[in-house]
């Protein structure tokens, strides 16, 4: 019996690698033929993407620079609010308002990312059209607006965290030196919290380039050159938006930019571990 | 050596799991879509996503009519269903388009049904009828104001579905757009069409008649509104065909067969309408 379960634990514990294992040569044997078909060059960073047309062209740089800026975007505007939303939480809140902030921000996290996608839609999209006089709404800037909520509630609550994490006396010599609070959080907590910080801003970033439902429904999805103001496509919504009708090298080359979202997670956890070591090694 | 004997049993575990998916790379779900084609009780379909309601009204009265019959539909697109048909994974294989020559060497598509496609604008929008050449210029971004089609100061917002979507590929074929359309927002559903093109003032877009609903407003093309009889002797110009995919060489199995007779036959053209299709001219 003892054995039998030793045997399944093994078995269960051997099945998530294979998991891992299987998408990883998925990704490669499926991605690989496309990107030798089309050049790497012209692949990765080819300026137009054109896939169903009479003469194919499959530039991916769009997608890549669209993705890049719209997750740098989301964390410009998300990280400070994220920050400071769990700095008041771990040092500024009464009991009772911490708490219900903290329930609201789990609820945020809860979310699905079709609902974030459709209030982005029906809200912001109309909204950003009228204020900043566009003729239409659904752009980067839109998406980034809505990653930016998106990825809040990771970082809040590993940064509530970290910031928890550092010792009392610390803050309670800053403050017994005469600094005033302001000056202990953000010259004394946040320094020392700061690879926990770090690690949540990564967290929000590997969530805003993953993203796809939400984005596919503010960006306007056409394959231009990111700007601002204008309609965009991310590598993820790139791959959702045609897999289900596409055919031939068109198919296998959305494959290929799955495999290159994968490497972009796959270096974003791998940054993620090194921060997480990293502060291991400074406790 | 107890150890020894556990990894290896393990490790055969994944081997075979390995050898089994790596070779196919096919979802799983296709599989089981093939066992139930060869079954010849049961009637699979695969195709368009356009075409869901007009199966879905036919099957449903197929299958009232003949209770040990069950007809499925998976929908995945046109191109995807032609290639399910072609590959025989399907039995009859669905497509909002036309067949392409190269795939007509070894399929057959017959004309189930004609679908408008009507040209929408925001209930707001003063503009009541285009032609397709004007049409064409919108989106082929040669026109980029409202008022030079007759309409207010505002610029034009062009909306329009994803690469490969039937509807697309069907408007671009009738506008003569291909490849040239200049699009604002690229949507992946008639839902989200008329959703963005009912919220945005300035916004034009295209979506199955049936399905356009009355948050937007459907305008005429070359003076003619999309109304079954004009889109049925092809008056009303923007239109595609809902086409029936069947392997040329290999015979359908008798449920499949009954089903393609009934779905062309008249008896079909009053569920067509009621789905909001157009059947075809007898």
């Amino acid at each position: 019996m003892e054995k039998a379960m030793n045997l399944l634990f093994l078995v269960c514990g051997l099945l998530t690698i294979l998991f891992v294992i299987l998408i990883t040569v998925f990704l490669v044997i499926s991605g690989i033929p496309a990107i030798r078909n089309i050049g790497l060059g012209d692949f990765l960073f080819g300026k137009t993407w054109a896939s169903t047309s009479a003469r194919p062209s499959y530039g991916i740089l769009p997608f890549i620079l669209t993705s890049v800026y719209g997750t740098l975007g989301a964390v410009l505007i998300g990280v400070p609010i994220g920050l400071l939303c769990a700095i008041f939480l771990a040092k500024m809140s009464p009991k009772k308002v911490g708490s219900v902030v903290r329930n609201v921000v789990d609820l945020l996290a809860g979310i699905p990312s079709v609902v974030y996608g459709l209030v982005g839609m029906i809200i912001i999209v109309p909204c950003v059209r009228e204020i900043f006089h566009l003729p239409d709404g659904a752009n980067l800037f839109s998406a980034i607006l809505v990653l930016a909520v998106m990825i809040l509630p990771s970082v809040i609550s590993v940064s509530e965290t970290a910031i928890k994490a550092v010792p009392k006396e610390y803050e309670e010599a800053s403050l017994a030196l005469g600094a005033t609070k302001t000056e202990t959080i953000f010259k004394v907590v946040v320094p020392a919290a700061k690879s926990g910080i770090v690690t949540a801003v990564v967290l929000g970033i590997g969530r805003a380039v993953g993203e796809a439902m939400a984005v596919m429904m503010v960006a306007g999805n056409v394959a231009n050159m990111p700007e601002l103001f204008g309609s965009v496509r991310f590598l993820t919504t790139a791959v959702a938006s045609e897999m289900s009708y596409s055919s031939g090298l068109q198919r296998q080359a959305l494959f290929s930019i799955a495999l290159v979202l994968f490497l972009f997670i796959m270096a974003i956890n791998l940054i993620l571990n090194v921060m997480i070591k990293k502060g291991e090694q400074n406790d | 050596m107890k150890k020894i004997i556990t990894i290896a049993a393990v490790l055969t575990i994944m081997a075979g799991a390995l050898g089994g998916c790596g070779t196919n790379g096919s979802p799983a779900g296709e599989d089981v879509k093939s066992e139930k084609a060869k079954s010849s009780q049961t009637v699979a379909t695969d195709g368009s996503t356009s075409m869901e309601k007009v199966i879905g009204f036919l099957s449903e009265a197929y299958m009232e009519e003949h209770g040990d019959i069950k007809v499925t539909y998976n929908p995945t697109g046109s191109s995807s269903g032609i290639q399910a048909a072609a590959e025989g994974r399907c039995d009859i294989g669905l497509a909002s388009r036309d067949l392409k020559e190269e795939e007509t060497a070894d399929l057959q598509g017959t004309v189930v049904a004609i679908d408008g496609i009507g040209i929408i604008v925001n209930p707001d929008n003063p503009t009541e009828d285009l032609t397709i050449e004007q049409i064409g210029k919108i989106y082929s971004g040669e026109i980029t104001n409202w008022k030079e089609v007759g309409g207010s100061d505002a610029p034009i917002v062009c909306i329009g579905r994803e690469a490969a979507s039937g509807t697309r590929d069907g408007f671009e074929e009738v506008t003569g757009t291909k490849d040239k359309c200049k699009y604002s927002q690229e949507l992946t559903s008639t839902g989200d069409v008329v959703q963005t093109v009912s919220g945005n003032p300035n916004a034009i877009g295209y979506a199955s008649v049936a399905s356009a609903g009355d948050t937007v407003k459907m305008i005429s093309v070359e003076g003619v509104r999309p109304t079954t009889d004009t889109i049925q002797d092809g008056e009303y110009k923007v239109q595609r065909n809902f086409v029936l995919v069947t392997k040329k060489d290999t015979a359908l199995s008798r449920a499949a067969q009954e089903f393609f007779d009934f779905a062309t036959s008249e008896q079909a053209d009053s569920l067509i309408k009621e789905a909001g299709a157009v059947p075809v001219k007898r």
